[in-house]
């Protein structure tokens, strides 16, 4: 394999791993805040168990989340390094910040939170995962400015082929962050959401400890309702941007290989991939045009007519990122979104009309639903970015430009087994632990960790 | 003094605060197998840097980061063309802050031995792999016209720089000793200090040489200056210093002196290193500098005016933690965290 493929194969990989643990840090670290915060205020136990219960779950899933995210930083350099010259500029300047306001904020609080609970006073204790949380949402913020630059460049110019940062404002007050931050926000309360949803409701049915699953089952769901309508909401916005930024990724994702006006919305659209006839192509009037301008009428460019455009503008190349990857990512995504904003109403119904003991099927349910939001995490980055096809820098920087030009494809190779290996172990870690803690209930997360017999860890020396 | 330099020295700090800090708690990961010799013992060394790892790697990620937006093309020529040893500092880092969470939140012996040998190979890898990186910036690599390294994966072990890796690897052993002995009680406390003792010796020898070898294989003696002779000299004041506090027992002081001689050992290697940020021995055109690396005068500017307001309140809040954590961990199972 080659080494451009082989670079981007890693990227993908590591990242797409990386953030399937970056939501449920988001979204947790609030509602332990809020639990400890309540705990503070009322002074009763149970909201103490509910905050160890559910802050021992954040913190395996936190570890992870951190030790996957060195690696993308390391990962510009190592594979991507003429990506690095081109924007080091202006794209190192918020990861740079986002270690500085963030990454140091969310480890030290985090580390007084998980060892001063005896050594602070109660509220001194509360406020720093409150630190923590805050600190985990300055990072989301950073890293997609960072991302919103590759989309969209601004406050930029070209000197010696190089970017080069001539306003700061506008590449932190880019167009993509107004709708990306809030969708990638509210990503991080619909996991959170889902998450507590499955795990209360295994509980539930089990009646176990039901004071504590009930509240943070309520919580869950009115969490649930608000993220998924947030995210609806942001998401669309971020759909209309498209147009106008990203015209190609648009016509992609919607499988609209010509120009139409007005634009018919995809409802099934398959094509044969190797002769590029039509098999089936099922389409709602106006929908697509409704969809970008909330009107029924109103042009969206084709695949075939942007292709051209690109030709003139860039040279000959392919500049169609693969619509079957985009189109499927798109739809498993909305699916999964929808799907949720049903399952999170009727979870507040059930909660406010107290009628657990009635749907037990939808307790059992629930658990399997925790993958919903996995599900659209990853195929919403999946859209984004392999949307960005073929630029790292859209418009700017092509991909093949931007890798590294002394990795061998030895090396990558080397490099990506080793993750695969060592992310492969880690899952299965991580997995067993959220399992064993989730299961156990609060009365084992409350506990110092088990004190096993010395002589089981090393034979006692001969005296 | 020019932005470009100040960022040299901005970057020179974030460095040595990692080397300071997780110095430490690397050499505790290092003795970790040595040192705790059953479950309890292992628990009360890894709870003694529980709190503060974490905090201590986030220089690396910020020292990485701000190479990346003040010397961008310092910053993409060393992670590509280091490309392996930075793969191995990441599995090390991977494999060792997730052992530290996931360790005693099981119960099998086996499972927790296998993460003690994470934390252990995870502290080993960075601390051998940092030096070599930063000894063979400092000898000279071959960097072409480009600014591209064109040697291989075998060319960065060459004796200078395993003499870097081993130096500090020892270094690195005493200094986490140290705090192990600041910080535990009892068996810990008295093996970790006996430890210190056997170090103390070897280390000296070991810096004494890596420095005399730097003052004679690169090219300092052309181009001497005041500060070239007075931070190495600190540097073996320094670790002198922490022997006279040996002597007299005093291991708070002793850890004082490490942390000394550990940031003066890296500003050794930067003031050598000054101006340039790598070495090139093809050409000493084509070294990268503080001028041809770096990025514009406005993102430094801006990277200038960011750093001293966010800076002193890390060092603040950072410095508070250790405040609230100065105890010595305890002995009683019940009250680990870890």
């Amino acid at each position: 394999m080659d080494v451009l493929l082989l670079a981007r194969l890693q990227f993908a990989i590591t990242i797409i791993y990386h953030f399937f643990f970056v939501p449920l840090t988001l979204g947790l670290s609030f509602v332990v805040a809020i639990f400890e915060t309540i705990y503070v205020i009322t002074g009763k136990e149970k909201y103490k168990r509910l905050t160890k219960f559910w802050g021992k779950l954040f913190l395996i899933n936190f570890a992870i989340g951190v030790v996957t995210g060195i690696v993308q930083e390391f990962q510009f350099g190592m594979s991507w390094s003429e990506y690095s010259r081109f924007v080091g500029d202006i794209f190192g300047v918020p990861l740079a910040l986002e270690g500085l306001t963030a990454f140091f904020l969310e480890s030290t609080f985090l580390g007084i939170w998980i060892f001063g609970w005896d050594k602070l006073s109660k509220g001194l204790h509360a406020a720093t995962i409150w630190l923590v949380a805050i600190g985990s949402t300055i990072s989301a913020l950073w890293i997609l400015i960072a991302n919103a630059f590759m989309q969209h460049p601004v406050g930029y110019t070209i000197v010696d082929g190089r970017a080069v940062l001539t306003d700061f404002s506008q590449v932190i007050f880019n167009t993509p962050i107004f709708s990306h931050y809030p969708h990638v926000i509210s990503a991080g309360l619909v996991t959170v959401a889902f998450f507590m949803l499955g795990i209360s409701a295994y509980h539930l049915l089990r009646h176990n400890e039901t004071d504590i699953f009930n509240i943070s089952f309520r919580m869950a769901a009115i969490i649930g309702v608000i993220g998924t309508i947030a995210i609806g909401v942001s998401g669309h916005t971020q759909g209309q941007e498209l147009a106008e930024t990203q015209p190609m990724k648009l016509a992609s994702l919607e499988a609209l290989f010509n120009t139409e006006n007005p634009a018919s919305l995809s409802i099934i659209t398959i094509k044969n991939p190797f002769t590029d006839d039509m098999i089936l192509d099922l389409r709602m009037p106006g929908g697509l045009s409704f969809m970008e301008f909330n009107r029924f009428t109103g042009e969206v460019q084709g695949i075939y007519q942007l292709q051209k455009q690109y030709e003139q503008q860039y040279g000959p190349g392919d500049y169609v990122p693969p619509p079957v990857v985009l189109y499927w990512s798109f739809r498993i995504m909305v699916g999964a979104g929808l799907i949720m904003i049903l399952i999170s109403l009727f979870a507040l119904f059930v909660d406010l009309r107290n009628l657990y003991k009635k749907v037990p099927w939808f307790l059992k349910l629930l658990p399997w639903t925790i993958a919903l939001p996995y599900l659209a995490n990853t195929t919403g980055w999946i859209l984004t970015e392999v949307g960005r096809y073929p630029w790292v820098v859209y418009e700017l920087l092509k991909m093949e430009d931007g890798v590294s030009q002394v990795v061998s494809s030895g090396m990558l190779a080397v490099s990506l087994i080793g993750f695969i290996l060592i992310y492969g172990g880690l899952i299965t870690a991580t997995l067993y632990l959220m399992l064993k803690y989730a299961k156990a209930g609060p009365l084992l997360a409350v506990e110092a960790p088990a004190d096993i017999a010395p002589s089981l860890v090393n034979p006692p020396e001969p005296q | 003094m020019t932005l470009n330099t100040l960022w040299f020295i901005f970057i020179a700090i974030l460095y040595t605060g990692f080397f300071v800090l997780e110095g430490f708690d690397f050499g505790v990961g290092i003795v970790l197998p040595f040192l705790g010799k059953n479950d309890l013992q292992r628990r009360t060394i890894i709870n003694s840097i529980g709190p503060h790892w974490d905090a201590n790697e986030v220089w690396l990620i910020v020292a990485a980061g701000a190479t990346f937006a003040a010397f961008p093309n310092w910053y993409a020529t060393l992670f590509s063309g280091f490309y392996l040893p930075f793969f191995l500092v990441l599995i090390g880092l991977i494999i060792r802050g997730v052992a530290f969470e996931f360790r005693s939140k099981g119960d099998n012996p086996k499972w927790r031995n296998l993460w003690d040998w994470c934390i252990f190979i995870g502290s080993l890898l960075p601390t051998i792999l940092f030096p070599i990186a930063f000894a063979n910036i400092l000898r000279g690599v071959p960097i072409d016209a480009n600014m591209q390294y064109v040697g291989g994966f075998f060319y960065l072990l060459n004796p200078y720089a395993l003499l870097a890796a081993l130096a500090v690897t020892i270094l690195f052993t005493l200094h986490g000793a140290t705090f192990l002995s600041i910080k535990t009680s009892g068996e810990v406390e008295q093996k970790a200090k006996e430890l210190v003792r056997w170090l103390w010796l070897l280390v000296v020898l070991l810096i004494v040489i890596f420095l005399v070898t730097s003052f004679i294989i690169t090219d300092i003696l052309e181009r001497i200056n005041f500060l070239m002779v007075i931070i190495p000299l600190i540097t073996i004041s320094s670790i002198l210093a922490a022997g006279y506090f040996l002597r007299k027992g005093q291991f708070g002081r002793v850890f004082i002196m490490n942390c000394l001689t550990v940031a003066f050992f890296m500003f050794t290697i930067f003031i050598l290193l000054y101006p340039r940020v790598m070495v090139s021995s093809l050409n000493p055109e084509w070294s990268l500098t503080i001028q041809n690396a770096a990025s514009s005068p406005y993102t430094l500017k801006l990277m200038t005016i960011i750093a001293l307001i966010f800076l002193p309140i890390v060092l603040i809040y950072q410095g508070w933690s250790y405040w609230v954590f100065r105890k010595r961990v305890s002995t009683e199972p019940k009250q680990l965290t870890y």
